[in-house]
């Protein structure tokens, strides 16, 4: 980091729900792995291995202790997109016998909805039920979508774009009362909301390590235990690890910075830094409101990850304003911003309008933020908002009385 | 999105942003684009008798490509031709600013931009011809 640093000048990280700085507790913990504690933790016939194993272990207690789990509980996998993959595939590719009726919502993670897609080739049917104007699915929306020969229901614990939290216990109620598995990919939640995964009534919940200021290449798979027991077709074949549901030697250091990660959140959370994240994320919010006129927030106010702030900036197309706030690394829904030229499906799904859509910024608070770093944005981006209006023929127009609905625009 | 120094010049110090009178005889404006489509291009040109393009000005809603585009067109017809303006095709916007494939579309705004303010220029004086014409029966 200091190399990169040294050579140019670093902006403000606010992009957190991309990913998070690994903590340096977390590298701490790691580095005996990558050098004396470098043994295969399946080796159970030398005392490499069995450190190697010790060392996964207590991770897998530290990760479950972050879900209210039990350790037997927790399956490691590369990523949280291999979690989900594994959740979805896995459970469909298992119960295909019993039915083949999937329920999902539109605004998962692409993690999902294309294991979803995946599924449709096989044979199976997805339902993908639509959000609400703030992003959210509803338990009853649940209810009436279940069938006879549904077999999984898979509804994200919290959006990654507009940081909307479903309610997640409600849902997982439903799905219990039908007799239906119910998962969750938990990325964006995990570590940042309080959660227990009995309470909450879910079977299966994906993480992920580089999202809770661990590293990347490492999450997370919780699958129920108890009765019945919940089986899952694996996606990888080998060795046997993690009881024969994920096959490949484990990555001993990841997995042990994913155990400190969410050991070092589950204090964190105790110690009130969701209280400060939000804090710092609200003072955002209020001061930026109070000086930019026309600025739409996106997704709930009330149900929201307490670190994710994502608004429309009416007029400010989102590529040039990141363009102009340089000094600060966030994230937009802007069409301009993804190689397919499409805004946010995200946001679409909301209602958002396409122009509005196309003026969406997402920041993303955490841990290493400061009350200086809100100061400094809040400063900058209502002096580039005026910048970039001014130069805006719609604010113009706007200014002038026209309404840009009777426009007769050309469209390209 | 990785822009070339040209592009990133051009959108951190935009020339010529601003308006003519659009209701002036000798301005014409092309309004191309769509906000749905993330992005909106103005551009006005003041044209004399001779058909000389005397001023230049832009606003533009877009990315960081379609501000640097406008920006570059303002430049190159100031002082210039109708003729010479109609001539300039979006190729050579591209080039000039180095744009990523993706982002080629901003050129052809541009190239759109020019003919539209040039054709309401045209219209606007045909219309005058037309009821001096009347005028003179």
């Amino acid at each position: 980091m200091s190399t990169l640093q040294g050579a140019i000048k670093m902006p403000i990280y606010l992009d957190n729900n991309a990913t998070t700085r690994c903590d340096p507790r977390v590298v701490e913990a790691m580095m005996p792995y990558l050098t004396e504690v470098f043994g295969n933790a399946g080796s159970r016939n030398h005392a490499y291995g069995w450190a190697a194993q010790e060392g996964v272990e207590l991770a897998r207690e530290q990760t479950a202790a972050m879900l209210g789990a039990d350790a037997k509980e927790i399956v490691f996998t590369s990523g949280a997109t291999e979690s989900d993959n594994l959740a979805v595939l896995g459970v469909a590719r298992f119960y295909k016998d019993k039915g083949r009726h999937i329920i999902t919502s539109n605004i998962e993670h692409k993690a999902v909805l294309d294991a979803c897609h995946a599924l449709e080739k096989e044979g199976f049917e997805v339902t993908y039920l639509p959000v609400d104007q703030v992003g959210m699915i509803s338990p009853d929306q649940v209810r009436e979508a279940i069938r006879p020969d549904t077999i999984l229901v898979s509804i994200m614990w919290a959006n990654n774009e507009i940081g909307t939290i479903n309610p997640i216990a409600e849902i997982g109620a439903v799905c219990r009362d039908k007799g239906v598995l119910f998962h969750t990919d938990g990325v964006q939640g995990f570590g940042r909301v309080p959660f227990d995964a009995k309470a909450m009534n879910v079977d299966l919940v994906s993480i992920s390590g580089h999202k809770i200021y661990g590293p990347k290449g490492i999450g997370a798979l919780y699958v129920r235990r108890g009765r019945p027991r919940i089986r899952l077709e694996p996606m990888l074949f080998g060795g046997g690890q993690e009881r024969g549901i994920r096959s490949g030697t484990q990555a001993v250091h990841q997995i042990v910075g994913l155990g400190k990660a969410a050991e070092l959140s589950v204090e964190a959370l105790s110690n009130g830094e969701a209280e400060r994240v939000k804090g710092l994320r609200d003072r955002l919010w209020d001061e930026l409101r109070a000086n930019i006129d026309e600025l739409y927030l996106n997704g709930s106010w009330e149900h929201r990850l307490p670190n994710n702030l994502n608004a429309s900036f009416a007029y400010c197309e989102g590529e040039a304003m990141m363009m102009a706030i340089k000094e600060l690394a966030v994230s937009s829904g802007s069409a301009c911003t993804s190689a397919s030229l499409e805004p946010s499906y995200v946001l679409r799904a909301l209602g958002v309008t396409e122009d509005l859509a196309h003026t969406s910024i997402r920041f993303g608070l955490g841990r290493f933020n400061t009350d200086a770093d809100i100061d400094f944005a809040v400063k900058l981006i209502t002096e580039k908002v005026t910048w970039l209006r001014e130069m805006s023929p719609l604010y113009e127009m706007v200014k002038e009385g026209i309404d840009l609905k009777t426009v007769s625009w050309t469209a390209h | 999105m990785a822009y070339s120094d040209k592009v990133v010049d051009h959108y951190e110090n935009p020339r010529n942003v601003g308006s003519l009178d659009k209701n002036a005889e000798d301005v014409g404006t092309g309004l191309v684009g769509a906000p749905a489509c993330g992005d909106v291009m103005k551009l006005q040109l003041r044209i004399n008798d001779d058909g000389i393009i005397e001023d230049a000005k832009f606003k533009t809603f877009g990315c960081g490509s379609a501000i640097a585009s406008s920006s570059l067109v303002t430049e190159m017809v100031k002082g210039k031709s109708i003729e010479f303006a109609m001539g300039i095709e979006n190729s050579f916007i591209a080039e000039e600013l180095k744009l990523p494939p993706v982002k080629i579309h901003c050129s052809v705004l541009a190239e759109d931009a020019i003919k539209a303010a040039i054709a309401d220029y045209q219209k606007k004086k045909a219309a005058k011809l037309a009821s001096s014409e009347e005028a003179a029966k």
